[in-house]
């Protein structure tokens, strides 16, 4: 029963987000800040991830394919294919879920229980646009970036493999990587990327929003942001996958 | 004048508020009395439009509240100013930011003059300059609440609610926020309404006082007719400690 309250509620919130802004000044102002905090503030997280994951998905993949029948390039075309069609963007979303996922929850829900968000409502103000819309677009607009930065880094890392170890070769690795290259995988990523950005963002948001009660039920609300934007991501990424790639 | 009529509201089947009727007017300080968990809160937040109501009238000047679009009453609001009990700054806003904000909103004057005007307000609640850079976590309590009523009366507003805006005072500091509240109201002549149980503010202050038990409007009056109304449960709230028993033998 809960889940069906949930979702109308969530789609209550967001018919009340997803509106004009009073004002554009406000939202431009509010705008960049959020551009910085979600996306810029993410992008080491961003860089550690992908070059440990490239660099190790390389090692994993040339050890589990050893076999002369096999060519040599193979390790870089099956690292560039599972960085492009799901490292960068569900795995890099999964992780940020909980990053952002808990920076916006935490940061509504705290303004909601300080009466921050009544103080807003009493202005004649809609809080949830103001609050909220910033955080999405911004999130929106930066989660295809750091998806291309994810993949790029994540290559970079397995290329790293190749210089400091013996078990790819530079060549063989750069072969692999440019081989049978398929630019409609970059797409279908930033897709599902721009999905799950709108999803972490909302999601968050929405627990945020409606937390109650005090700093006990502020970390609750987001832990549940992070738990159920994640369930959602892997949902939608299932939906996505079957939409574009059956 | 705010007058509410015949107010009902529940939570959960839970009856908080029983046909409340009460009359707050123009350019007095009014004040709603009770114990905790009386529903004080709640007919505040009632009044102000934060808790849909179940039955009755709550009317501005005329405008009955619950008859309102969503649109005509964003539009009410921002003839409301409001102190909350926790001062609800905005965190990450400095304090002259925070007093700037309702009007960069709502109004379309210049940069300068909305600059103009927060410094006013700020100076009118005898805020230091040198606090208005501030973030409000750098600031105390008691000038919190003051950037606070400058942040609501920033933009001229004809109702002011103050959710007890002495919680977490000292009793000086109180009295102060409590003088400054009595005198903008007559100064800018706003209906004011004020929640609180602390009998030193009503008594400071109180012009027309609503006293609230258990959900029901008991007792209406101004802090005159306290001494004299033979009301038990208001005897009782109101003369809890022994320095108003005195009070109110000497009065005798």
């Amino acid at each position: 029963m809960n889940i069906f309250q949930d979702t109308g509620k969530y789609a209550l919130l967001m018919r009340r987000v997803l509106v004009q802004p009073d004002r554009w000044r406000m939202f431009f102002r509010q705008f960049p800040k959020e551009l910085e905090k979600l996306g810029l503030e993410s992008l080491p997280i961003v860089i550690i991830i992908s070059v440990f994951i490239g660099a190790i998905m390389t090692i994993q993949t040339k050890l589990n394919t050893e076999n002369p029948l096999l060519p040599t390039y193979s390790t870089g075309l099956v690292t560039r294919d599972t960085l492009l069609l799901e490292f960068s963007s569900t795995i890099l979303c999964l992780i940020l879920a909980g990053k952002i996922g808990s920076n916006i929850a935490s940061e509504i829900g705290t303004m909601r229980i300080t009466e921050q968000i009544d103080a807003f409502e009493i202005m004649g103000v809609n809080s949830a646009n103001y609050l909220i819309l910033p955080k999405i677009v911004a999130f929106v607009c930066m989660m295809p970036f750091l998806v291309i930065f994810s993949m790029g880094v994540g290559l970079f890392g397995g290329y790293l493999v190749g210089v400091f170890t013996n078990i790819i070769t530079t060549a063989d690795y750069l072969v692999g990587i440019q081989y049978a290259f398929v630019p409609y995988y970059v797409f279908y990523s930033i897709v599902k990327s721009v999905v799950f950005a709108f999803l972490i963002s909302s999601v968050a948001a929405f627990y945020g929003y409606y937390a109650y009660g005090g700093a006990l039920d502020v970390g609750k609300a987001s832990t549940n942001a992070v738990v159920n934007s994640s369930i959602l991501i892997l949902f939608f990424n299932l939906l996505i996958t079957n939409l574009m790639l059956n | 004048m705010i007058e509410v009529k015949n107010v009902d509201k529940s939570f959960d089947g839970n009856q908080v508020l029983k046909n409340v009727s009460a009359v707050f007017h123009t350019g007095k300080t009014n004040m709603i009395i009770g114990a905790s968990g009386s529903g004080k809160t709640v007919l505040m937040k009632s009044i102000i439009g934060l808790h849909h109501i179940d039955n009755g009238k709550i009317e501005y000047d005329g405008r009955n509240l619950p008859d309102m679009l969503m649109g005509d009453i964003r539009i009410l609001r921002r003839e409301v100013g409001m102190l909350f009990q926790g001062s609800a700054l905005f965190d990450s806003l400095t304090v002259l930011e925070n007093v700037m904000y309702p009007l960069e909103m709502f109004s379309n004057t210049t940069k300068d003059e909305i600059i103009e005007r927060a410094r006013f307000c700020l100076k009118h609640v005898d805020l230091q300059e040198k606090a208005y850079q501030l973030a409000p976590s750098e600031i105390s309590g008691g000038m919190q609440k003051r950037v606070a009523i400058a942040r609501a009366i920033a933009l001229q507003p004809k109702y002011l609610f103050c959710d007890e805006p002495n919680s977490g005072l000292d009793p000086q500091t109180s009295l102060i926020i409590d003088r400054l509240i009595h005198d903008i109201t007559r100064e800018f002549d706003i209906t004011t309404i004020i929640n609180s149980h602390d009998m030193n503010s009503v008594m400071e202050i109180g012009e027309n006082i609503v006293f609230i038990e258990k959900g029901e409007n008991a007792w209406q009056g101004t802090k005159e007719d306290i001494f004299e109304v033979e009301n038990k449960s208001l005897n009782d709230f109101v003369f809890a400690s022994e320095l108003y028993k005195k009070v109110k033998k000497a009065n005798k």
